[in-house]
């Protein structure tokens, strides 16, 4: 069962680079989307057994990333085959072949229970996503590749000394089990039988390495690059999903230190870490000039936030954990919505998209409502995790963390809320002006320009409607998933 | 099997000093086949003998993978672009070298505070490890041709590979081949963008890649 659910998006994977069709590909993709869904859909009416030897298993933490991934890639699978007609009509063999072994590396990592695993399935998430990032074949687009190859995995590399930091930690010549599975690691540093020094040392290296894949701030340089020059659908997956397995990879660490009573030195790092993320965030984000950069840094901003949620401890691991789930929702929206405008206007330039809300009028209503769930303004799911947050670090009384929070909060409302609205405001410009600039071969169908597809509106509109409802009324099953999944990390 | 695993962890040493303090891009990356097979050799050198079939497998996977496929494909990729040598470090020849030597005298300094749980079968294992990732990032960051940052990166990791060695306790095989295959397609995919580079901007050096900033 855990198997067929890596394994089937990977021999679809390979498939799709032996069909002739393009249409077939696309075919393909959203009945693999499907397929997952359905299987992940299975794993809750009972958990499936553990697989080769305990190292693939599903718990609750694993299980909610992996429903989340799941829920977002149905609709994006959907969106990529409207966009990618739309868009330059180029072969999509590598693109949806490489989305399809993407998805089987995301699920490998929510499945891994050892950390050496874990490992291998976030290296595998970078090499199957660079050929997404580099669909358009731009030197743009090429830079932002190699960027993105390099910086991670050389971030990873070190992800994986810490990885054998770790397992030094537990080493023990008398007993004869492998050192690297997670519940076991659990049961040693629960009887403070790891060597501390080895185990800081291993969390350090690993917060580095999986940080650096996270995007957090100072590590987060190839992360503007890559989500803007990605197609959207990529981008979309690559902010919403990716992300969050990489952060999930540093919950699994933190929970080894919290259960070796070492908390509240990881934690204090992740704070550090947390905020600088936004701050740096908060700084790019105003008088950014390119709106999918925008929706990047907002990204970092947002990893920040849950690294400083989980640093928090308490509450805040719940506020952490939800607040991961509402950005996935909304910043899929956000880059499907994005890709929207950029096929209508061929730029990327804040400056030349105005009056989306009169040439686009559903994208231009999806585009503002998403700002105002990212921003974390009522009654969408984020204000209340971004709350959560607040209210932990007020009640702890870390007043110095609590007004920065704050404050970057305002400083990213205020930089995206000049951008978003100078964009959808206004009239849009005249036909014959949306037409210059961008090389012919890259130019859209009139028809694609001019009338929103329904593939192009429903994916974010889907998306849209669950942010609003995890504000409004939070369903007793996610609730009681997410309480679940804060006792595998603070247990 | 002390003397030849020794002589093995100070070869990989050499051998990245080798990549080091040269400008011809082929001797770089001899230098990484060279660090192949001695990784290979070391493997099966530092566990008990006769060797098992675990060890015997990754050793012979990483023999094939980076001591003879890697090498071959960055040769391919290098006699495309027509580029021989690296002109212009960031930090030159005789400068690399000397910091590879304050590096290795580093790299020996902090393997003697960090608390061994156990005796490690060499007592260079770890001090070799942690100098070989340190000069590896040394080159990632001291130039600027595209290949010489892949070299970087493989030499950094070999190193990270050799630590994975100090422990006891064989790594799992489906995790240590998982890490080997990660490496060798990492290598190869930045292989293709490099030929990409090279298409796109008629030369492999990585200077050209300035367009995206804020």
């Amino acid at each position: 069962m855990l198997r067929l659910l890596v394994l089937a998006p990977a021999a679809a994977g390979a498939l799709a680079f032996l069909l002739r069709a393009n249409a077939h590909r696309l075919a393909l993709l959203v009945a693999v989307a499907l397929l997952h869904a359905g299987l992940v859909l299975g794993t809750w009416t009972a958990l499936p057994p553990a697989d080769l030897d305990g190292h693939l298993a599903l718990d609750a933490l694993g299980q909610l990333f992996l429903t989340l991934l799941s829920v977002l890639f149905v609709p994006v699978s959907a969106y990529a085959c409207a966009y990618l007609s739309h868009d330059t009509g180029r072969p999509n063999r590598t693109f949806v072949g490489c989305l399809l072994f993407f998805l089987s590396a995301m699920t490998l990592v929510t499945l891994s229970q050892s950390l050496g695993l874990l490992w291998v399935a976030v290296e595998a998430t970078t090499l199957a996503s660079a050929p997404l990032i580099y669909h358009h074949r731009s030197p743009r687009a090429l830079e932002a590749t190699w960027k993105y190859l390099v910086i991670c995995s050389v971030g990873i590399a070190l992800a994986l000394l810490g990885t054998f930091f770790l397992a030094m930690a537990a080493s023990d010549p008398r007993s004869g089990a492998t050192p690297l599975l997670l519940p076991e690691l659990v049961l040693l540093a629960r009887a403070h039988a790891l060597s501390i020094p080895w185990l800081r040392g291993g969390f350090v290296l690993l917060l580095i390495g999986y940080g650096t894949k996270m995007g957090l701030a100072p590590l987060h340089t190839w992360l503007p690059d890559a989500h803007s020059e990605a197609p959207s659908p990529a981008s979309a997956l690559l902010s919403g999903a990716l992300l969050n397995c990489a952060f999930l990879g540093i919950l699994r660490v933190l929970h080894v230190c919290v259960a070796a009573d070492q908390a509240a030195f990881a934690q204090d790092l992740l704070v550090v870490l947390g905020l600088g993320s936004m701050g740096v965030a908060a700084a790019f984000i105003l008088k950014q000039p390119d709106y999918k950069r925008m929706l990047a840094y907002s990204s970092v901003e947002h990893m920040g936030i849950l690294a400083l949620g989980v640093g928090l401890g308490g509450a805040g691991v719940f506020g952490a954990l939800f607040h991961a789930v509402n950005h996935s929702l909304t910043k899929a929206l956000l880059f499907l919505a994005a890709g929207n405008l950029l096929l209508a206007y061929q730029s990327k330039s804040v400056s030349d998209v105005t009056g989306a809300l009169r040439r686009l009028p559903l994208t231009g209503v999806l585009f503002l409502a998403g700002f105002f769930a990212i921003t974390g303004t009522p009654p969408f799911g984020m204000f209340l995790s971004e709350f959560t947050i607040l209210s932990v670090a007020a009640t702890h009384g870390r007043y110095l963390v609590a007004t920065l929070y704050v404050g970057f909060l305002a400083m990213v409302f205020i930089g995206m809320g000049n951008i978003v609205l100078r964009m959808v405001q206004g009239d849009a410009p005249a036909p014959a002006a949306s037409g210059h600039g961008p090389p012919s071969s890259h130019a859209p169908s009139p028809a694609a320009a001019s009338r929103e597809s329904w593939f192009l509106t429903a994916p974010p509109c889907c998306l849209a409607a669950a942010a609003l409802l995890l504000g409004v009324w939070m369903p007793p099953g996610v609730h009681a998933a997410l309480d679940r999944a804060v006792a595998a990390v603070a247990g | 099997m002390h003397t030849l695993t020794d002589a093995a962890l100070v070869g990989v040493v050499l051998a990245s000093f080798l990549a080091l303090g040269t400008s011809r891009l082929t001797s770089c990356i001899r230098a990484t086949a060279i660090q192949g097979w001695l990784l290979a050799l070391l493997s099966v050198a530092i566990h008990e003998w006769p060797p098992t079939g675990h060890t015997f497998f990754i050793a012979a996977v990483s023999l094939v993978m980076k001591g003879i496929l890697i090498p071959i494909l960055l040769e391919r990729a290098i006699r495309q672009a027509s580029v021989r040598r690296e002109v212009e470090p960031f930090i030159g020849y005789a400068s690399s070298l000397v910091l590879g030597g304050i590096l290795v005298v580093t790299a020996f300094g902090i393997a003697g505070r960090l608390p061994l749980p156990h005796q490690t079968s060499s007592t260079l294992l770890v001090p070799t490890a942690l100098s070989t990732l340190m000069i590896g990032l040394l080159l990632l960051v001291s130039r600027t041709k595209a290949l010489n940052q892949v070299v970087g990166y493989l030499v950094a990791e070999n190193g990270i590979f050799i630590f994975g060695m100090s422990l006891t306790r064989e790594v799992p095989l489906l995790i240590e081949a998982g890490i080997l295959l990660d490496v060798f397609v990492g290598v190869f995919v930045m292989g293709i963008v490099m030929y990409q580079i090279n298409q796109e901007f008629d030369r492999l050096d990585t200077r050209n890649l300035n367009l995206l900033k804020d």
